[in-house]
């Protein structure tokens, strides 16, 4: 039985961090970082079966892809707590010389990343590519990987989706982040995306939905479902139902902090709603 | 010397938003299409203006380019907006096949280009993309320096026939170009005479080039600088005409020295005018996370960066 105390604090303290580092570099992405970071604690906690130190080729651990790259600020956070790298590295986020880019790369080494993201759309082949290579390697661990709804309006999505449910790639897990939200405006005044479910389900892959996406006591069992549907035939899709903003009141139910950092009053603002947990970097 | 002054700070992109709000009223057919950047791209007030000429496509780059050669079979044109990495990487091929190859009237818009798009970091500094689209035929490719150049330039591609490729930036650059200037496309623009060196910038780096002639015209050293807005087709006669004069030449832009305007220029000397170059440019390096100046620097992109290499080049002569 997870410690969800424990989690929910964690939790509050990835929100921190995710505000602290756009809010110095006054760039970045809070938005869709806030809206994962249960998603994240819960993946990174419990359930990804992962090895403590990183090494590139994942094997025999299981390993997570992160397609939407701008949210690099909770995927920095949770690494740094996970012990991949210390969590006073987080101060150097999008400054000259850093290991911690603007989007996430494999350029500086910096652990925990596997391949470089930020332009939208790739995720999914890469992840797709991993499973395989799982598979070839006779290593029965899952891979995971999570890109953003807007996101799916990239056709190479598309025809990842078609091949890893023709190809029954089974031993992976892709995560949508349904916030609703994109740049120009919600997913549905920008280029609807229909019916998601349906979608992956017309392709051929195994759907869940999780419909409290930033309720831990929802993802986790979610996620555990997922897991074990995993080895049947059929990739996995979870539908994750989230907040944009989530945990700071005016960031919320909007686009509009897709990539704007707070200034040192909404900042201040901000924090006061998560007060330290486990303590700032 | 002449003097330039910087009249406001001004982003390139808001040129190219300005200068498509003026097209939207006086060209009918001018329609315009962008992935989920409008804000970025400064298209909001062409959208608000002519809704029904503004097409959002999502992030769908590839589509975006393909709809826009299909909308120039019916006599439309097309100016596509995104970032330059997904103006021109990401969709390589649909711009090949459908707009180059297929001669098509499609004006991509490409702005944050290089180095100075800043903390996004190296996955959207395109240092490529001049070498991918002046290797296409047909293409022309356009660099502007500052905001009115690119408001400027963006006009006078609606009235040219044939696929352009205009490339912009994001931060605040000096804006110092005459507001009412006439922009030729493939006319380079003097903008220092001088008898020791030739200096040909393009883009966020013209401002610099200019600075750099004035400290070393306090050297004694009397630069001819250059302003290539057009790397393709290129002013060849008026680069000749100022290398026979000068005998040296310092090529300056925010890109990789593979594929850019120094390679364009050397080609061009190698075969009509051989002269020692010197190339301001990055190194085959990607970019990084920095802000705009601090990237300039480090990679060696500024007027400190041009005064070293004319230095270097006159050495050579
Ligand atoms: C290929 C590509 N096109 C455009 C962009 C610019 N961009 C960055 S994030 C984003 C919106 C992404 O929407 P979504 O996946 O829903 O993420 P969210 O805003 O919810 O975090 C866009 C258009 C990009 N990074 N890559
Ligand atoms: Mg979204």
């Amino acid at each position: 039985m997870a410690d969800y105390k424990a989690l929910e604090d964690l939790v509050i303290q990835v929100r921190r961090d995710i505000l602290r580092q756009v809010h110095k570099v006054n760039s970045g992405h809070p938005g869709g970082s806030l809206g994962c970071a249960e998603f994240f604690v819960a993946l990174y906690n419990e359930i990804m079966e992962r090895k403590d130190s990183f090494a590139m080729d994942g094997k025999d651990e299981d390993i997570f892809f992160l397609s939407n790259g701008h949210i690099s600020p909770v995927f920095y956070s949770v690494l740094a707590r996970s012990g991949y790298f210390p969590v006073e590295e987080l101060n150097t986020f999008r400054l000259l010389n850093s290991r911690l880019q603007g989007h996430p790369t494999t350029h500086e080494g910096l652990p925990g990343v596997r391949i470089a993201s930020g332009s939208l759309g790739q995720g999914i082949s890469a992840a797709i590519g991993a499973a395989l290579a799982k598979k070839l390697n006779n290593d029965n661990h899952i891979v995971y990987a999570l890109c953003g709804d807007g996101e799916l309006q990239e056709g190479q999505n598309w025809e990842a989706i078609m091949y890893a449910a023709g190809n029954s790639v089974d031993n992976l897990i892709v995560t949508v982040d349904l916030n609703g939200q994109q740049i120009d405006g919600s997913t549905d005044n920008v280029l609807p995306l229909g019916n998601v479910r349906a979608k992956f389900e017309a392709f051929g892959w195994d759907v869940l939905d999780i419909k409290e996406g930033n309720d831990l006591k929802a993802i986790i069992p979610g996620m555990q479902k997922a897991k074990e549907r995993t080895g049947n035939g059929k990739p996995v899709c979870v539908l994750l139902h989230t907040v944009m903003g989530n945990g700071v009141d005016f960031m919320m139910h909007t686009h509009d902090w897709h990539g704007k950092a707070p200034n040192d009053e909404q900042l201040e603002n901000a924090l006061s709603q998560n007060p330290v947990t486990l303590g700032d970097y | 010397m002449k003097k330039y002054t910087d009249s406001g700070k001004k982003d390139t992109r808001s040129g190219f938003g300005d200068g498509l709000t003026e097209l939207g009223k006086k060209n009918k057919d001018v329609v315009a299409l962008c992935a989920d950047l409008t804000g970025s791209l400064k298209m909001d007030d062409f959208k608000k203006n002519h809704p029904e000429r503004f097409f959002q496509v999502g992030i769908a780059e590839a589509n975006m380019i393909g709809m826009a050669a299909g909308m120039t079979i019916g006599g439309k044109i097309p100016f596509t907006g995104t970032f330059a990495n997904f103006s021109t990487g990401r969709v390589y091929d649909q711009i090949r096949q459908s707009v180059a190859y297929s001669g098509k009237n499609v004006k991509i818009c490409a702005s944050h280009a290089g180095l100075t798009l800043g903390e996004d970091g190296a996955t959207h500094q395109i240092l490529e993309d001049i070498g991918l689209m002046k290797m296409l035929p047909g293409m022309t490719v356009i660099n502007t320096c500052d905001y009115n150049q690119t408001k400027a330039a963006t006009i006078a591609i609606a009235d040219y026939e044939g696929p352009v490729y205009l490339r912009f930036g994001r931060p605040k650059v000096a804006n110092f170009t005459p507001e009412d200037q006439n922009f030729q496309i493939g006319k380079a623009v003097q903008l220092q005479e001088g008898t020791d060196v030739t200096i040909i910038a393009t883009g966020h780096l013209v401002w610099e080039a200019l600075q750099a002639a004035e400290t070393l015209n306090e050297k004694g050293i009397k630069a001819d600088v250059i302003n290539i807005h057009t790397i393709k087709p290129l002013d060849d006669d008026a680069i000749l005409k100022s290398v026979k004069k000068t005998g040296c030449v310092v090529t300056a832009e925010e890109h990789n020295f593979l594929g850019g305007l120094g390679e364009s220029v050397a080609r061009l000397l190698s075969t009509q005018h051989p002269a020692p170059q010197e190339f301001i440019a990055t190194q085959d390096t990607f970019g990084e996370s920095g802000t705009p100046e601090q990237l300039m620097e480090k990679y060696g992109l500024n007027a400190s960066a041009i005064v070293n290499a004319v230095n270097r080049v006159i050495a050579r002569k």
